[in-house]
C-alpha cells in the first residue's frame, strides 16, 4: 500500500510508459532525498539532545559544505529537466502523421465527439457526432482537436496518461496511441460548474477488425 | 540611524504620558502589538471556519450523498436534509481555500507576527505609520465580513475555485452564482488594500527604524522573511487586484476581458492570477521559514547555520518566484514551448529551498537540543516542508505533470506546503505567546496537541498522493461516479476519519490558548533565554516598547553557546567581543 507506484492505473498508451518511468525515477530520487534528510534530522535530534554539562558547538556555517550541497542539488534538477524535455516535446509539440482525426468539444457537462466521416473532412454532411463516445482502433495514432463551447474543461484519459485543457475560443491539438483494446473512462479534469463531477465520456479501443465493423455500421455512407 | 532614533525617542516619551480610553486601546488601537493581537484573533476565528468547511468536504468524500451530522438546518437548495449537493461542494472548496489563504494564514503569519515582531525585533517603538496600520487591520476585518456575507446571498457563495478561472467565474450563467462571486471579488479587492497598507508599513519600518547597531546582517531571519514577504506582496497584489476588478466588470458591466464570446481571452486571467499566485505561495511560506529559523537556533542553543545563505536564498526565492508562474499552466493550452521554459525556472527555484533545508539540518548538528513545544512544531515544519518540496519535483517535470495535474497529487502537495505552514504558525504562537500576553502556554497540553496534529496531519494528507497517483481528480464532488476510482473509497474514508481527528485535536490548542490567556503561568522577560531584542522588553511590552532608552545592538541575533560566555546565550543588547570562527 505504501508503494506509490502500485497505485498508477494500468497504462495503455505508447508514451504512457515513458511518463511512468520518469515518475519512477523522480519517485526514487525524492524518496532517497527524503530518507536522508529525515534520517539526519532524527539522528541529530537524538544525538544532540540536551544533556547537562554539554555545550552546543559554536559554529556559523561551513562554506565548502554549503557550496557542495548547492551544486549537487542544482545538478540533479538540471538533469531532471533535461530528461523531461524530449518526452514533453514528443507528447505536446509533435503529432505523428495519421489519418485518424477526431474533434472533441467540451460543453457543460458532456464531451461532444465529432468524426469526420468517410470523406475525412470536418464540417461536411457526412460528419458523425456522438456525445461521450470516442471510438478508436488500437495501435494507431489518433489526433484530437480539442475545443470548448462554454467554459474550460480538461480532457483526461487516465489510462493513456493524457490530459489537455479544452479552452473556449481555441482549438488545441493532442494525440494518443492506444496499445490495448478495451473501454476506458474520459473524466473532465478541470472544474467546469456544478456538473463537473460526473462529466464523463468513454473511450472504446477496438481491434482493427472490430473498428472497421464499427465504422461500417455507424458512419454515414457517402 | 541616529536621526530616526531621535524621532523615535521623542515619540516614545510622548506615548508614555498619554492615557488612552478603552476604544483607542482595544478597538481602534494604533499600537502595533494590539493590532498584532487583533489579527491573531481574526485569523484564529477564520481558521476554525475554514477547518469546518474542510470537514464537510471530507464527509461528502468519505460517505457521498449521506447527511452531514448536525447540518440538517441548512435550507434547500444549499443542502438537502444535510446532504451536500454538487454546487455546494464547489462553494465549500472555493471558500475553504479562500478563507485559509487570505483570512487565516496571511492574517496570522503576516498581520499578527509581522506587526507584533517587526518593531520589537528591530528595536523600534512602533510601526512607521501607526494609523495606516490600524486601517490595515480594519479594512481586513471589513473584507472578512464581506467574504462571510457571501454565504447568505441567493445563489450561494462563489463556486469557481479559489483560482476563479474565467470564463466559469466571469459570468453568472455558467455557475448560477451571482452575488456570491461578486462579493468574493469585492472582498479580495478590500483585503488587497489591507495587505498593501501593511506591506508599505513593514518595508518602511524595517528600512528606517532599526535601533542603533541593528545592521542588515544583524536582523533576525524572521524579520528578513517578513521584509521579503512585504516586497512580494507590494509587487504581486496590485496585479491580482487589477485582474479582480476586470473580472468584476466582466460580471457586472458587460466588458469582455475574459469572455471569448466578446473577443476576450480566458488564458489572460490565468496568467494574471498566477503571476500573483505563485509569489503568493512564498508570501504564505516565507514567514513560516523565518519563524522556523529563529526557533531552531534558539532551542538548539546554536548559531543558525549559514545565516547569509539563508537570507540570500530567501531573496533568490523571491526573485525567481516572478518567473515560474507558468508551471500552473502547462496544460492550459499555452504554447508548450513556454512550458519548457517554465519547467527550467521551476527546477531552479527548488535549489534555494533545498539550501534552506540543509541549513536547518546544519543548525541542529552539534546543538544542544531542547524539545519544547515551539521546537517540536518547528522541526515538524521542516519535515513537512521537505515532503511538500519533494512532491513538487514531480509536477515540475512537465511530462509527469500531464498525468498528475488537477489530481489529488496536487492537493497533497499544496497541503504539505501551505497547510504545513500551520506548524510554523503553532511554533510562532507557542514561542511568542509569553511576550504577547505575558503568560506561558501549558507545555504538556502543547505537546499532546503537537503529537496528535503531526500524526493525523500525515495520515490525512499523505495518502492523497496515492489517490493522485491513481488519477483521482481534485474538485470532484463524488468519486464514486467513476469506475476507475471506486477502489479508492476505503482510502477516502480513512482520510476523512484522520481529518476529523486532526480537526478535533485543534480543540486542545484553543483550550490551551484561552486558558493560558487568563490563567497561564506568568512569563519572565526572557523565558526561552533567547537573544533577539523582543526578549529585552517586558512581557508584555508597554506602549512604546522600551523605556526612556532605545536598545543598542552589539552583534547578530544567533550568538548561542559563545565560548567564553558563561550562559549559553548572548542577547543582542549585551556587549561582548566575539571569537573569530571559520566559515563566518
Ligand atoms: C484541517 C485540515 C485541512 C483539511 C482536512 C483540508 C481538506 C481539503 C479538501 C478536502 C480540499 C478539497 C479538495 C478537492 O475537492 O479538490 C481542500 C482544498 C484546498 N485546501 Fe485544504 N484542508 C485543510 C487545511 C488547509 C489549509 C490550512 C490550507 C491553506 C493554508 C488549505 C488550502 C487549500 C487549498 C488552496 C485548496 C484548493 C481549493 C481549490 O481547489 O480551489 N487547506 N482542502
Ligand atoms: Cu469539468
Ligand atoms: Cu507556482
Amino acid at each position: 500500500m505504501w508503494d506509490m507506484l502500485s497505485w498508477l492505473p494500468e497504462n495503455v498508451s505508447t508514451y504512457g510508459g515513458e511518463i511512468d518511468s520518469l515518475f519512477y525515477i523522480i519517485y526514487y530520487i525524492t524518496g532517497v532525498a527524503f530518507l536522508l534528510v529525515a534520517g539526519a534530522m532524527i539522528a541529530f535530534v537524538i544525538m544532540y539532545r540536551h544533556r547537562e554539562g554539554r555545550r552546543a558547538t559554536y559554529l556559523h556555517g561551513n562554506t565548502i559544505l554549503e557550496i557542495t550541497w548547492t551544486v549537487v542539488t542544482a545538478l540533479i534538477f538540471i538533469v531532471l529537466a533535461f530528461m523531461s524535455q524530449p518526452l514533453w516535446g514528443r507528447i505536446k509539440q509533435e503529432v505523428p502523421p495519421t489519418d485518424l482525426q477526431v474533434r472533441v468539444t467540451g460543453k457543460q457537462f458532456n464531451w461532444e465527439i465529432v468524426y469526420p466521416g468517410p470523406d475525412g473532412k470536418f464540417d461536411t454532411a457526412d460528419d458523425l457526432q456522438i456525445d461521450n463516445e470516442l471510438h478508436v482502433p488500437v495501435n494507431r495514432p489518433v489526433q484530437v482537436f480539442l475545443a470548448s463551447k462554454d467554459v474550460i474543461h480538461s480532457f483526461f484519459l487516465p489510462q493513456l496518461r493524457l490530459k489537455q485543457d479544452a479552452v473556449p475560443g481555441r482549438v488545441i491539438q493532442a494525440w494518443f496511441q492506444a496499445t490495448k483494446t478495451g473501454r476506458y473512462e474520459i473524466p473532465c479534469a478541470e472544474l467546469c460548474g456544478f456538473g463537473h463531477s460526473g462529466m464523463l465520456g468513454y473511450l472504446t479501443v477496438y481491434s482493427p477488425e472490430e473498428y472497421s465493423k464499427w465504422v461500417k455500421e455507424k458512419w454515414p455512407s457517402r | 540611524m541616529s536621526e530616526s532614533a531621535g524621532v523615535q525617542a521623542v515619540h516614545g516619551a510622548h506615548a508614555h504620558h498619554e492615557e488612552l480610553g478603552f476604544l483607542r486601546t482595544y478597538v481602534f488601537s494604533t499600537d502595533h502589538k494590539m493590532i498584532g493581537r487583533q489579527f491573531l484573533f481574526l485569523g484564529l476565528f477564520m481558521l476554525v471556519i475554514g477547518g469546518l468547511l474542510a470537514m464537510m468536504m471530507r464527509w461528502q468524500l468519505g460517505w457521498p450523498e449521506t447527511p452531514v451530522p448536525g447540518m440538517r438546518w441548512v435550507p434547500e437548495p444549499y443542502m438537502f436534509e444535510g446532504i451536500i449537493p454538487p454546487q455546494t461542494y464547489n462553494s465549500l472548496f472555493t471558500m475553504h481555500a479562500t478563507i485559509m489563504i487570505f483570512f487565516a494564514v496571511m492574517p496570522i503569519m503576516i498581520g499578527c507576527f509581522g506587526n507584533f515582531l517587526i518593531p520589537l525585533m528591530i528595536g523600534a517603538r512602533d510601526m512607521a505609520f501607526p494609523v495606516l496600520n490600524m486601517l490595515s487591520f480594519w479594512s481586513g476585518a471589513v473584507g472578512g465580513v464581506v467574504m462571510l456575507s457571501g454565504f447568505f446571498v441567493p445563489g450561494g457563495h462563489a463556486a469557481s475555485g479559489w483560482t476563479a478561472y474565467a470564463p466559469l467565474s466571469a459570468s453568472a450563467i455558467y455557475t448560477g452564482v451571482d452575488w456570491g462571486q461578486n462579493l468574493w471579488n469585492i472582498s479580495l479587492i478590500i483585503i488587497g488594500a489591507s495587505s498593501l497598507m501593511g506591506s508599505i508599513n513593514y518595508i518602511t519600518t524595517i528600512i528606517n527604524m532599526r535601533a542603533p547597531g541593528m545592521t542588515w546582517f544583524r536582523l533576525p531571519l524572521v524579520i528578513w522573511s517578513l521584509f521579503i514577504t512585504a516586497i512580494l506582496l507590494l509587487l504581486a497584489l496590485p496585479v491580482l487586484t487589477a485582474a479582480l476588478a476586470m473580472l468584476l466588470t466582466d460580471r457586472m458591466l458587460g466588458t469582455h476581458f475574459f469572455l471569448p464570446a466578446g473577443g476576450g481571452e480566458p488564458l489572460l486571467w490565468q496568467h494574471l492570477f498566477w503571476y500573483f499566485g505563485h509569489p503568493e505561495v512564498y508570501v504564505l511560506v516565507l514567514p513560516a521559514m523565518g519563524v522556523t529559523s529563529d526557533v531552531l537556533s534558539t532551542f538548539s542553543r546554536k548559531p543558525i547555520f549559514g545565516y547569509r545563505a539563508m537570507a540570500m536564498s530567501m531573496i533568490g526565492i523571491a526573485f525567481l518566484s516572478w518567473i515560474v508562474w507558468g508551471h500552473h499552466m502547462f496544460l492550459s493550452g499555452m504554447n508548450p514551448a513556454l512550458g519548457t521554459a517554465f519547467m527550467m525556472s521551476t527546477m531552479v527555484i527548488a535549489v534555494p529551498s533545498a539550501i534552506k533545508t540543509f541549513n536547518w539540518l546544519g543548525t541542529l548538528w552539534g546543538g544542544s537540543i531542547r524539545l519544547t513545544t515551539p521546537m517540536l512544531n518547528a522541526l515538524a515544519f521542516v519535515a513537512i516542508f521537505v515532503i511538500g518540496g519533494l512532491s513538487g519535483v514531480f509536477m515540475a517535470s512537465t511530462p509527469v505533470d500531464i498525468f498528475i495535474h488537477d489530481t489529488y497529487f496536487i492537493v497533497a502537495h499544496f497541503h504539505y506546503v501551505v497547510a504545513g505552514i500551520v506548524f510554523g504558525l503553532f511554533a510562532a504562537v507557542y514561542y511568542w505567546f509569553p511576550k504577547m500576553f505575558g503568560r506561558m502556554m501549558n507545555e504538556t497540553l502543547g505537546k499532546i496537541h503537537f503529537v496528535l496534529t503531526f500524526v493525523f496531519f500525515n495520515l490525512t494528507f499523505f495518502p492523497m498522493h496515492f489517490l493522485g497517483a491513481g488519477g483521482h481528480m481534485r474538485r470532484i464532488w463524488n468519486p464514486m461516479q467513476y469506475e476507475f476510482l471506486q477502489h479508492f473509497q476505503p482510502m477516502n474514508q480513512f482520510i476523512s476519519v484522520s481529518a476529523f481527528i486532526l480537526g478535533v485535536s485543534q480543540i486542545l490548542f484553543l483550550v490551551n490558548f484561552f486558558w493560558s490567556l487568563f490563567a497561564g503561568k506568568k512569563a519572565e522577560v526572557n523565558p526561552w533565554h533567547a537573544n533577539t531584542l523582543e526578549w529585552a522588553a517586558p512581557s508584555p511590552p508597554p506602549h512604546g516598547n522600551w523605556g526612556e532608552q532605545l536598545p543598542i545592538v552589539h552583534h547578530g541575533p544567533y550568538e548561542y553557546s559563545v565560548p567564553g560566555v558563561e550562559e549559553d546565550y548572548l542577547p543582542q543588547t549585551r556587549p561582548h567581543a566575539l571569537p573569530v570562527t571559520a566559515g563566518h
